[in-house]
């Protein structure tokens, strides 16, 4: 079968919405050259009308992809940098997402924000290392970080098609993903659809994006010993609770592995919506960040703020006890 | 109608919509107060004058005036401010986010400055689609510093967007005066992106209207963006929250200086006293029947309170489980 990288599998999803939809434009930051190897070849395609490199002003341009919304198109904004987030918070949270219910309904902004290479680089320093999805998951945009290069394809799609806004972090720990495809079997994955990657009875490890393949190789390091479930939900917001839920009520045993700070990171509302609906076995561990992470620049430090293996392994073994 | 008896009318529809409004806030049937647009009322006229009704707006939180002169129905209008589910925006925006866009009404906002980015986008957007729409969007002297206005202007001038930059200069950031708050020139401000702009006199509405068609000449005939500044005056408060809190940002002679000049009569000695008069009673049967209609009108059922917050019609969890 042919290998599907997981950057080719957003420029895919991306050429095949374009070729589908006449509405659907791509703006961004050296998206032409694509910097990010997201957008290749597609300028070439499409032309520069529908793939537009936009001056550097992110404020300027995420609010323009709104208003272009309203009127009708349907813009794919690409930002390299995940720590720009902050600096279009107001555009995304506080305008595109409000549009809907503040008009009663007469708009729509369906507008995709897709972040390449989320997450830690490891080397890249305080400001260009975050990785801020639950603070999206929080105020309501609907957030997908899909780990492999199928289900990358599958968002994308499905986050293109959908009427509201859509936030897609591509960690940059998974970006390098490869996977053997059926090209003919690929197909757009559902939001709050999440996906059982390992099968198992004794505890349920949540993972969220890259660190999705970090516990499926704790699960095979712990098999014969610990039998792990690896869930992944895909989408945070909405998330997959009944999928989840069923999980749990196998294996009765819950570890998060999550890429946010501790306070207020979607680990802590996995965790507290499973305990609400139900008796644990054990107590529930997460492995985060630590509380307001910067990621310093070191490697050794960098990669020390980040959530490991090595972590995972432990807590599922104390979980299972 | 006459050009002069209709400019006439819809100031006079504002300025009576105003007193109206300001009253139900003091009995409390409209809370959170209101930003009233007296003086200032010649703009939105003389501006959506020169419009076609296919051609798009955004305003601000003193808002009232430009979705009146775009053409909303004053009782719908009335009824959002109440709060009520017959409202423009089924009760769910109220004073600063009241949008009619079946008449190109791309919503009031809240935000300073915020609006201009998506007006320009959707003016993008008209152009990309081939139609020859033209985007006015309204914003104060308190937005000319804000970044993502800025970067807005350079947007628009580059792509020749067929949008319209029109500042109300009312002299006051709420209580900071312009001359505090703005160095350089706010017209400046839009020549330094190469934007022609130009002060006019924002009290008369012949003056505008004529500043008015000038620039939505330019925009429609592919001419690009252009940047009017129209001076003028606020007659009452920053927001009726002033009505009771009384903030001394300036003083009562100044007040009444600032008022002497006013469109209404500017416009109102224009035209033979019958017709004025027949024109006011015009005006106060409609707007006793828009109090009529807002105050008899059903408030929305709580259980709606999300209905809207996604355009796709998904719901959110709710608060408690």
């Amino acid at each position: 079968m042919p290998i599907l990288s997981y950057l080719k599998a957003l420029n895919r999803a991306l050429a095949s919405e374009m070729e589908r939809d006449p509405a659907v434009c791509v703006f961004g930051e050296d998206i032409r050259v694509a910097v990010s190897n997201v957008t290749t070849g597609l300028v070439k395609k499409f032309g520069p009308e529908r793939v537009v490199d936009m001056p550097i002003s992110e404020q300027a341009f995420t609010s323009f992809a709104t208003g272009a919304a309203l009127a009708g198109q349907r813009p794919v904004i690409e930002f390299q940098i995940p720590s720009l987030l902050f600096l279009v918070f107001e555009q995304i949270a506080n305008q595109a997402h409000k549009f809907s219910l503040m008009t009663g309904g007469q708009a729509k902004v369906p507008v995709t924000y897709l972040l390449p290479s989320s997450g830690s680089r490891v080397g890249w320093a305080g400001q260009h290392s975050d990785h801020p999805y639950s603070l999206f998951a929080h105020v309501g945009i609907k957030t997908v970080v899909p780990a492999t290069p199928t289900d990358a394809y599958g968002l994308l799609v499905t986050a293109i098609r959908d009427d509201d806004p859509v936030i897609m972090f591509a960690p940059a720990g998974a970006v390098s993903r490869r996977e053997d495809v059926d090209f003919g079997q690929l197909a757009p994955v559902p939001l709050g659809s999440g996906r059982v990657h390992r099968s198992g009875d004794d505890v349920t490890v949540v993972a969220v994006g890259h660190l999705v393949h970090e516990a499926i190789a704790v699960a095979d390091e712990l098999a014969g010993n610990i039998s792990v479930e690896v869930f992944d939900p895909r989408s945070l917001y909405p998330f997959d609770w009944a999928g989840l839920t069923a999980s749990l009520e196998r294996t009765r045993r819950l570890v998060v592995i999550d890429d946010s700070n501790r306070t207020c990171g979607i680990g802590a509302e996995i965790i507290a919506t499973m305990v609400e609906q139900m008796t644990l076995a054990a107590p529930p561990k997460r492995v985060t960040r630590p509380d307001g992470a910067v990621l310093p620049f070191a490697r050794s430090l960098d990669l020390a703020v980040q959530p490991t293996r090595a972590q995972l392994r432990a807590a599922v073994e104390e979980v299972a006890k | 109608m006459s050009d002069a008896a209709a400019l006439y009318r819809a100031v006079r529809l504002i300025r009576r919509f105003e007193e109206r409004a300001i009253e139900l806030v003091r009995s409390g049937v409209i809370v959170g107060g209101i930003h009233p647009y007296i003086g200032q009322e010649a703009i939105a006229v003389g501006f959506c004058a020169a419009l076609r009704p296919g051609d798009l707006i955004t305003s601000t939180h003193r808002g009232h005036g430009h979705v009146l002169a775009k053409g909303a129905d004053p009782s719908r209008m009335l009824a959002e401010l109440a709060g009520r589910s017959t409202g423009l925006n089924r009760g769910r925006g109220g004073s600063m986010h009241a949008a009619d866009f079946s008449i190109g009404i791309l919503g009031a906002n809240a935000i300073v400055g915020a609006a201009g980015a998506i007006a320009t986008g959707a003016a993008w957007a008209a152009q990309r689609a081939g139609q020859d729409k033209v985007v006015v969007t309204f914003f104060g002297d308190g937005a000319v510093s804000q970044g993502v206005l800025l970067e807005t202007f350079n947007l628009a001038s580059l792509w020749k967007i067929p949008v319209i930059f029109v500042c109300e200069n009312n002299g006051f950031a709420t209580t900071m005066r312009t001359e505090e708050a703005v160095a350089g020139s706010i017209t400046g401000r839009a020549e330094a992106f190469g934007i022609p702009a130009r002060t006019v006199d924002g009290m008369d509405p012949v003056t505008v209207l004529d500043a008015a068609r000038a620039a939505v000449d330019l925009a429609r005939s592919g001419g690009g963006p252009s940047f009017v500044e129209c001076l003028t005056y606020r007659f009452d408060a920053h927001h009726t929250w002033e009505h009771a809190a009384r903030p001394r940002y300036r003083t009562d002679e100044e007040v009444v200086a600032g008022s002497t000049r006013d469109p209404m009569e500017i416009q109102g000695s224009r035209l033979p006293a019958d017709l004025r008069a027949g024109i006011d009673d015009e005006i106060e049967i409609l707007l006793e029947e828009a109090v009529r209609f807002a105050l008899e009108s059903p408030e929305p059922d709580e259980h709606e309170a999300l209905d809207y917050l996604y355009a796709d019609g998904m719901r959110a969890r709710a608060g408690v489980a």
